[in-house]
C-alpha cells in the first residue's frame, strides 16, 4: 500500500480496495454486547463469530464473547434450523445468559434461514429471552448491522404499558464506552431520568479485578428494554445511526423521538445539551457551562495552529460527520470527507454543512475506499488525516499528521476509554490534533526553528 | 465444579495426561458443537493465512466486504519486497449480485486489477456466500487467464465447507496450480522451506542458519514468497515442512507430483532447532555440511546456555497453558517451557491431529489437561484449576488470560519480535519472564489487602 496506490484516478466498478467499512454481524455483536447478561449468537460458519470476536477485542482489548451455529456443508444445504436449535440449548446450559441475540450472516441469509419460525419453535426457559435480526453482510455495513440489533431488541422486547416511566431513552449510536461514559454524566449533571441503549460501558472497558467474568457489571438490563415502550421519548443521536431503531420504537409503542448529530464538537454538544435541559425545564449547569468555556478557550489559544489547515476524515458515517464539525469549529477545512458505509444523505449532510461553514473545493463521498482517499490526497496533499487504523498506511506514505478516531482503531491502547463526545471529548480531541500538527512542526524543524516554547 | 461446565457433547474433547493414548485417545478433527464460544475460524481463514504472505499477489476476495476487511493486513508476514499483500481487495457483493450472480463483478475487478497493474498472480477467494449463489469461480478465473495471459487461480474456501484445516488444503491446492506448469523443471541442489510465514521476520532468521551451515534455499512458502522465487520451488532436492498443519499435504502432493521427498522440521525452541538443523544437513547435505551443523548448533546453544539461567530463578516452578492453532507447535512449546523449569498444565489446539495428542500425552504430567478445539469457559474453568500462571495463545486468549489475572504471550499473527530459532529463544524466554513477572500484577485487587 505504500507505493502501490497511483495517482491518476481512474473508474472502479467493481472492484473495492482497502475497505472503508466492515459487514453488518460485527456491529450486531456490538450492539448486543451492549445488554446485561446477553451472549451475541452468530447464525453462520464459525469464521464469522471468530473474525467479529477477534476485530472487536483488538479495538477493545476486552473479551468479546459470541456463540456461533458452526455452520457445515449439511447446514448450508438443509438449512441451519437444526444448529441454531441445538446452539440456542447449549449456549442457555453451559454459559447461562439472560438474553440471546442472534444475527444472521450472509450465509444463513442466502439459504433462507428464517429466524422468526426457528425462535416461535424454541422451548426458551422461563424468564429467558431469544431476539434476532436480520443483518445479511452483503448490505450496508456494520452500522447497519448496529441498528438493526438494536432494532431486534425493541421488536421483541419493548412493551408500552400505556404508563411513563419518566425516563427518557438515549441510543447513543456506534461509539466507543468512554463516549458512553461521557453521554451519562452529562445526563447525570442535567438530571435526566434515563436509559442508555445499548450501554457498552463496564462491559467493553470492564475493570481488572483478577476475576473473570462472562457477563461484566455493566449493559442495559433487561427491564430497562422492556421499558423503552415506556419512556418519554428517545433522542437518538447519530442521524444515519440511530434513527431506524428509534423508528421502530415510535411504531412499535408510540414513543416520540428527536433525531440529532452525534454531539461532537462545540454546537452538537451545545443542542443536545439545549435538548436535556427541555427536557426537565432546568438551568444548565455552571460545570458545563465552564467545560465549554474551556474547550472554546483552548481552541482560541491554539487558532493559529489549526486556521485553514485541511484535512481529510474517513470512518463511520455519524462519526464522521461530527468530526467534520468540530474540525470547522476550528478553522480547519475538511477537504475529503468520506464513509465506506453507503448512502447518500452522508453526503448531503456533509455538503450541507460545508455551504454552513462558507468553505469550499471540499468532496465528501459515501460508499468509498481508502485506496481512492489516498489517491484524493497524492492529488492535493492535507495538512492531518483523521480517522481509523487503517489511516497509518497513507499517514506514513504521504507523511501527514494522523490523529486516530472511531472504529477500529488496532494500534493503540485506552482510546475507548477516553471520549471524543462531549466537551470533554471535543477537548480531548483539539489536544490531539494539536499536538500531533504539533509534532510534526517539531520533527521537520531546522536547529535554528526548533523552539521549546511554540 | 469444573465437570458441570462441560458439555457432554465435548467430554471425549478433553483428556488428562495420565489417560494415556489408545481406546482413550481424544477426539480431534470433527466438527465444533453448535452454540459454543469456539476459537476456531474457517476454511477461508485457513486458505487465506497461508496464501496472503505471497507478496507480489493480488488477494481477491469474492464475497461481502467482512471476509476482506478482517483479514486485511492482520497476517505481521514481514517482506524484503513488494508489499502489494498488505492491500485489501474485494467485490464487495451486495444485494444485487447475490441475486443475480456475482460472476460478471469478479471477471470486471480482475480486469480492473490487470489493466492497471499487470501483476504475475492472482488469488480469487470464493467466500460462504458465493458457494451458495453457485458463482462459476474457476471458469471465470480461466477465462481471466486466457485472456489476460496472467495466472489467475480460484481458492475454493466457502466458510462452511469444513474448518480451518480444510482452508489449508485448499490454499495448497491453489499453490500446487501455480506450481503446475514449472513441475518439471531441472533439481537443482537445495531445499524448499514449508509452512513458516516469516512472522516478525523468523523466516530470514532460518534462511540464515541454512546458510552458515551452507544449504541453499529455493523458495519459500509461503512467507516472503513472490511469484518468480515460488514457481522454482519444482526444482529443490528437499522440502522442510516447518507448519505440519497446513503444509503437510502440500508436501505430499510435492513428493508424489515432482519427486521431493520431505522432513518435518521445527524451530522453536533449542532442541528442537538444533535437531531440525542437524537432521536437515543430514538429508541433504555433506560431510562438511553436517560438520557445520553441529558446529554451529552447539555454538548458539553455549550461547545460549548461561543467559536461560539467568533467567531460570524467576521461572521455574510456574505452571504454563497452552492454546494454539497446531499440535506441532504445541509440542515445540512444551519442551521450551520444560527446558525453562515451567511446568505446562493444560494444553490445547485448534487443529491437532492424534499423533500429534499422542505426542503432547506423552510429554506432559499426569495431571496436565488436553484440550481439542477449547471453548473460553473450558479454558477459563481449566487454567483456574489448574492454577496456571501464562498462557501462550492468539488474539482471542489475549484478554481472557490477562482478566484471569494470568500472564500471557502471543505466540501466533500478533508476536512483534521473532520466537523462532535461537534469536527466538532470548525473545520467548525475555517475553514469558517480563509478562509473569510485571509489576502490574501487584495491584491487581484479589492479591492486594486494602
Amino acid at each position: 500500500m505504500l507505493t502501490m496506490t497511483p495517482k491518476e484516478i481512474s473508474e472502479r466498478s467493481s472492484l473495492r480496495i482497502n475497505p472503508c467499512k466492515t459487514c453488518q454481524p460485527v456491529g450486531a455483536m456490538y450492539a448486543a454486547l451492549g445488554v446485561h447478561n446477553c451472549m451475541p449468537h452468530s447464525h453462520g460458519s464459525q469464521g464469522c463469530a471468530s473474525y467479529h470476536r477477534t476485530f472487536l477485542s483488538r479495538h477493545f482489548k476486552e473479551p468479546a464473547m459470541a456463540s456461533t451455529s458452526s455452520f457445515t456443508e449439511g447446514a448450508s444445504v438443509f438449512g441451519g434450523g437444526s444448529n441454531l436449535r441445538t446452539g440456542v440449548k447449549n449456549v442457555f446450559d453451559i454459559y447461562n445468559p439472560d438474553i440471546i441475540a442472534i444475527h444472521t450472516t450472509c450465509l444463513s441469509e442466502t439459504i433462507g434461514d428464517d429466524l422468526t419460525a426457528f425462535i416461535q419453535d424454541m422451548d426458551i426457559p422461563e424468564g429467558k429471552y431469544v431476539v434476532h435480526t436480520n443483518t445479511p453482510s452483503y448490505v450496508g455495513s456494520h452500522i447497519n448491522g448496529f441498528y438493526n440489533m438494536m432494532s431486534g431488541f425493541i421488536n421483541y422486547m419493548a412493551e408500552s404499558t400505556g404508563k411513563s416511566n419518566g425516563k427518557t431513552a438515549i441510543f447513543p449510536g456506534f461509539v466507543n464506552p468512554g463516549d458512553i461514559r461521557e453521554l451519562k454524566r452529562i445526563l447525570k449533571l442535567m438530571k435526566v431520568p434515563f436509559t442508555m441503549f445499548p450501554d457498552q460501558s463496564g462491559i467493553m472497558d470492564a475493570p481488572m479485578t483478577g476475576n473473570y467474568s462472562m457477563y461484566p457489571k455493566g449493559g442495559t438490563t433487561i427491564p430497562e428494554i422492556v421499558g423503552l415502550g415506556d419512556c418519554e421519548k428517545v433522542l437518538a443521536l447519530g442521524e444515519l445511526t440511530s434513527e431506524e431503531p428509534a423508528n421502530i420504537l415510535e411504531r412499535k409503542c408510540k414513543v416520540p423521538y428527536s433525531l440529532m448529530q452525534l454531539p461532537i464538537g462545540i454546537e452538537a454538544t451545545d443542542k443536545f445539551v439545549m435538548e436535556l435541559s427541555q427536557i426537565t425545564n432546568e438551568e444548565i449547569p455552571y460545570e458545563l457551562e465552564e467545560e465549554r468555556g474551556q474547550l472554546v478557550d483552548i481552541i482560541l489559544d491554539a487558532h493559529f495552529y489549526f486556521h485553514d489547515k485541511k484535512v481529510a476524515i474517513f470512518g463511520d458515517p455519524d462519526t464522521v460527520l461530527g468530526l467534520t464539525r468540530l474540525v470547522l469549529e476550528m478553522g480547519m477545512i475538511p477537504k475529503y470527507v468520506l464513509t465506506g458505509t453507503p448512502g447518500e444523505a452522508f453526503v448531503k449532510l456533509a455538503n450541507n454543512l460545508f455551504e454552513q461553514y462558507g468553505v469550499s473545493d471540499c468532496i465528501a463521498k459515501a460508499s468509498g475506499d481508502l485506496f481512492e482517499l489516498h489517491q484524493w490526497i497524492k492529488n492535493e496533499k492535507v495538512d492531518l488525516l483523521l480517522g481509523t487504523s487503517y489511516g497509518k498506511q497513507i499517514a506514513k506514505a504521504e507523511d501527514i499528521p494522523f490523529v486516530r478516531a472511531g472504529f477500529p482503531i488496532l494500534d493503540r491502547y485506552a482510546h475507548s476509554y477516553s471520549p471524543i463526545l462531549g466537551y470533554k471529548g471535543a477537548l480531548r480531541m483539539v489536544e490531539l490534533i494539536a499536538g500531533a500538527l504539533m509534532d510534526k512542526q517539531d520533527r521537520d524543524a531546522s536547529d535554528e526553528e526548533f523552539e521549546i516554547v511554540m | 465444579m469444573t465437570k458441570s461446565l462441560i458439555l457432554e457433547e465435548r467430554k471425549d474433547f478433553i483428556k488428562f495426561g495420565f489417560e494415556k493414548t489408545g481406546k482413550t485417545a481424544i477426539k480431534c478433527e470433527s466438527n465444533s458443537v453448535s452454540g459454543a464460544v469456539s476459537q476456531r475460524a474457517c476454511v477461508y481463514c485457513g486458505a487465506r493465512v497461508v496464501l496472503n504472505p505471497i507478496t507480489d499477489a493480488f488477494h481477491i476476495v469474492h464475497g461481502p466486504i467482512g471476509c476482506a476487511s478482517y483479514t486485511w493486513d492482520i497476517r505481521g508476514s514481514l517482506t524484503s519486497g513488494s508489499d502489494l499483500y498488505r492491500n485489501s481487495f474485494s467485490t464487495d457483493l451486495t444485494e444485487q449480485d447475490i441475486v443475480f450472480g456475482g460472476e460478471k463483478k469478479l471477471s470486471a475487478a480482475i480486469d480492473e486489477v490487470v489493466k492497471k497493474h499487470n501483476p504475475k498472480v492472482i488469488f480469487v477467494y470464493a467466500t460462504c456466500i458465493v458457494g451458495v449463489i453457485g458463482d462459476d469461480v474457476e471458469a471465470v478465473c480461466r477465462h481471466a487467464e486466457k485472456e489476460h495471459g496472467t495466472r489467475v487461480i480460484p481458492v475454493k474456501s466457502p466458510g462452511f465447507s469444513g474448518n480451518k484445516s480444510y482452508g489449508y488444503k485448499m490454499a495448497c491446492n491453489a499453490i500446487l496450480e501455480l506450481l503446475k506448469p514449472h513441475n518439471d523443471i531441472p533439481k537443482t541442489h537445495g531445499v524448499n522451506i514449508l509452512g513458516d510465514f516469516n512472522l516478525a521476520g523468523e523466516m530470514w532468521i532460518i534462511k540464515n542458519y541454512l546458510n552458515e551451515i551452507g544449504i541453499p534455499v529455493i523458495s519459500t512458502i509461503t512467507g516472503d514468497a513472490c511469484y518468480d522465487n515460488i514457481i522454482k520451488a519444482p526444482s529443490a532436492r528437499l522440502n522442510l515442512v516447518q507448519c505440519a498443519g497446513s503444509m503437510t499435504y502440500l508436501a505430499k502432493k510435492m513428493e508424489e507430483k515432482m519427486n521431493i521427498p520431505f522432513i518435518k522440521v521445527s524451530f522453536f525452541g533449542i532442541e528442537d532447532t538444533t535437531q531440525s538443523l542437524i537432521r536437515i544437513a543430514e538429508a541433504i547435505g555433506t560431510e562438511e555440511n553436517i560438520r557445520k551443523a553441529k558446529q554451529f548448533t552447539q555454538s548458539q546453544t553455549d550461547r545460549l546456555i548461561p543467559m536461560l539461567e539467568k533467567y531460570k530463578s524467576r521461572l521455574e516452578g510456574k505452571k504454563a497453558a497452552i492454546y494454539v492453532g497446531g499440535g506441532f507447535k504445541a509440542i515445540s512449546l512444551i519442551r521450551q517451557f520444560n527446558q525453562m523449569g515451567i511446568e505446562t498444565v493444560v494444553v490445547g489446539t485448534q487443529t491437532g491431529k492424534p499423533e500429534e495428542y499422542e505426542i503432547i500425552t506423552n510429554l506432559v504430567s499426569e495431571n496436565a489437561v488436553i484440550l481439542d478445539d477449547a471453548n473460553p469457559a473450558e479454558l477459563e474453568a481449566f487454567m483456574k484449576e489448574k492454577d496456571a500462571d501464562i498462557l501462550v495463545g492468539g488474539v482471542k486468549e489475549r484478554p481472557l488470560a490477562y482478566k484471569l489475572g494470568i500472564a500471557f504471550c502471543d505466540h501466533n499473527h500478533e508476536r512483534k519480535h521473532a520466537l523462532a530459532g535461537y534469536e527466538g529463544v532470548i525473545n520467548f524466554t525475555k517475553e514469558i519472564n517480563q509478562s509473569i513477572n510485571s509489576p502490574v500484577w501487584d495491584y491487581i485487587k484479589q492479591k492486594t489487602e486494602f
